[in-house]
């Protein structure tokens, strides 16, 4: 245990039942246990229902585990959401469309009591992050998908977390959109050196992101694999090298023998 | 800009003075008897023959309109905020709520009369109270409940607090819906402090003067009152999108107008 506390993310034994004991009973995830490191960009992919949204809650205290512990930062994950500890980004960007770019960055600082010139500030330097600087008067429904999602992602690491916690957050994109995303999320990571914890459906957007890929098998959800990606830094040709494809390949497989045995 | 304002109008008063022009060339080639319909023109003279007498009838039932707006609105917006923060709140003052919107609330009008007097106007606003309370509750309710499922886990990961949840996301959520009740509910707040006036309350009133002209067979008199209460319910209606376009900038014109 004191082992697993030193990471930023510390699962162990983790079982997830819902509605216990009621005709519509549903085990989403059995036995999990998974540890991730500070500064580390891990995905977790698998097919629909195979608990991986689920484990991204646990890790954010969104949803409680029926057995076993989530540690984060060494406290236990309701700790670490009162202490803002996660940003988040889900699939629908979840920006208030009653608020501004820049007041839609600024909520979580209000929320946390930050000044006016504080909480500007700190929204001038997240848009210039996401280079989205001329739009921060604008409201969101002016602002294209992939455009709401860069504000997102401003908005989930305004106040500094340590841990960003993302949800499908490029699913509902385009694939040029959501490369370019891609790259950019990388940049940000390499910038600010944040623990990622990355849910996807795409086989090759979890190699292209990851440094590690967790692939899940459902009903129930468990690890199924965990497999190590060392591309280095990612360039546009990163996608078309054979390394690249050699671990699509292998993570492809590891989903395919999960579905053939399921 | 007022041209622009004013062709968004246009069809609108083309369709209504043609509207009117038909209703008097129908009735100049039947020629009914006065009492079934007057003309439109006769019922605007009447108008203004009799404007004195229908701006002091309109300024009290005014009055009796808009307090019992303001407080039928503040009475809807409380409820709904401690039903959707408390469920104990919910499972009680929900179905109390119900029961009272069953209530013939009109009919309660002469009861009302009993309790505080047959002259006193605050029958007349109990009225309206309680016949804009209902709108005004239940769809500042739904505004208030019905939130995206991922904005209020977002609040939750940003340790939001209940009150700050409520303030940030639940309020400017259930704006749109507020304002469609409202506009709902200020044409009822005429409607119920008219008829409410039939049964008491002031006499010098929009009410009593229909009944009034009415029984004196001046069929054109009190048609020209029920135009002063028409006139009572737009103005309310406009005020209550101009309200709704204030307070809320993020809206286009066409959500606005089309909520």
């Amino acid at each position: 245990m004191s082992d697993a506390k030193q990471s930023a993310v510390a699962v162990s034994g983790v079982t997830k039942v819902f509605n216990p004991g009621k005709p519509n009973e549903v085990h989403a995830l059995t036995d999990i246990d998974l540890s991730i490191d500070e500064g580390s960009f891990v995905s977790l992919i698998g097919p629909s229902g195979c608990g991986k949204s689920t484990l991204l809650r646990l890790i954010g205290a969104l949803t409680h585990p029926t057995h076993g512990s989530v540690w984060v930062n060494d406290k236990s994950a309701d700790e670490a959401r009162l202490d803002r500890d996660y940003g988040m980004a889900f699939q629908t960007s979840g920006l208030f469309k009653w608020r501004t770019i820049t007041e839609n960055i600024e909520l979580p600082l209000q929320l946390m009591g930050w000044s006016k010139s504080e909480r500007k500030e700190r929204a001038a330097e997240m848009l210039d992050l996401v280079k989205l600087s001329e739009f921060g008067d604008h409201y969101p429904r002016e602002l294209s998908g992939g455009m709401r999602q860069r504000v997102a992602i401003a908005r989930a690491l305004s106040f500094r977390p340590s841990l960003l916690l993302m949800d499908e957050p490029f699913g509902a994109l385009d694939e040029m959109t959501r490369e370019h995303m891609q790259t950019e999320l990388l940049d940000i990571w390499e910038k600010t050196g944040k623990t990622v914890v990355f849910v996807t459906h795409s086989i090759p957007e979890a190699v292209f992101l990851s440094q590690r890929v967790i692939v899940m098998s459902p009903r129930p959800g468990r690890i199924a694999s965990d497999i190590s990606i060392d591309l280095g830094h990612r360039l546009f040709e990163t996608r078309e090298a054979p390394l690249f494809f050699e671990k699509v390949t292998e993570v492809r497989e590891a989903l395919r023998f999960e579905e053939g045995s399921a | 800009m007022i041209i622009k304002a004013l062709r968004g109008f246009a069809p609108a008063l083309v369709f209504g003075i043609g509207g009117l022009l038909l209703w008097e060339l129908a009735l100049f080639i039947i020629q009914p008897e006065g009492f079934v319909l007057p003309a439109p023109s006769a019922i605007l003279i009447a108008f203004f023959d009799d404007f004195q007498e229908i701006l002091t009838a309109s300024k009290n039932t005014g009055f009796i309109v808009v307090t019992g707006l303001v407080g039928g609105v503040a009475l809807g917006v409380a409820w709904a905020l401690l039903v959707s923060r408390f469920r104990i709140a919910n499972e009680t003052l929900t179905p109390l709520a119900i029961s009272l919107n069953a209530i013939p609330i009109i009919a309660l009008a002469p009861i009302f009369n009993a309790w505080y007097g047959l002259l006193s106007p605050v029958s007349n606003q109990a009225i309206v109270v309680i016949l804009v309370f209902f709108p005004i509750f239940i769809n500042t309710t739904k505004g208030l409940t019905e939130v995206d499922a991922t904005e209020i886990e977002l609040m939750r990961s940003y340790a939001a607090s209940s009150w700050q949840i409520t303030k940030t996301v639940r309020i400017p959520n259930a704006m749109p819906f507020f304002f469609t009740a409202l506009k709902i509910a200020s044409s009822l707040a005429v409607i119920g402090a008219i008829v409410a006036e039939y049964f008491g309350g002031r006499q010098d009133a929009l009410g009593p003067l229909i009944v009034q002209n009415a029984g004196l067979t001046r069929y054109t008199e009190a048609w020209a009152a029920v135009l002063a209460g028409s006139l009572m319910g737009i103005l309310l209606y406009l005020v209550s999108g101009a309200f709704e376009r204030f307070s809320m900038p993020w809206r286009t014109a066409a959500e606005t107008a089309g909520a």
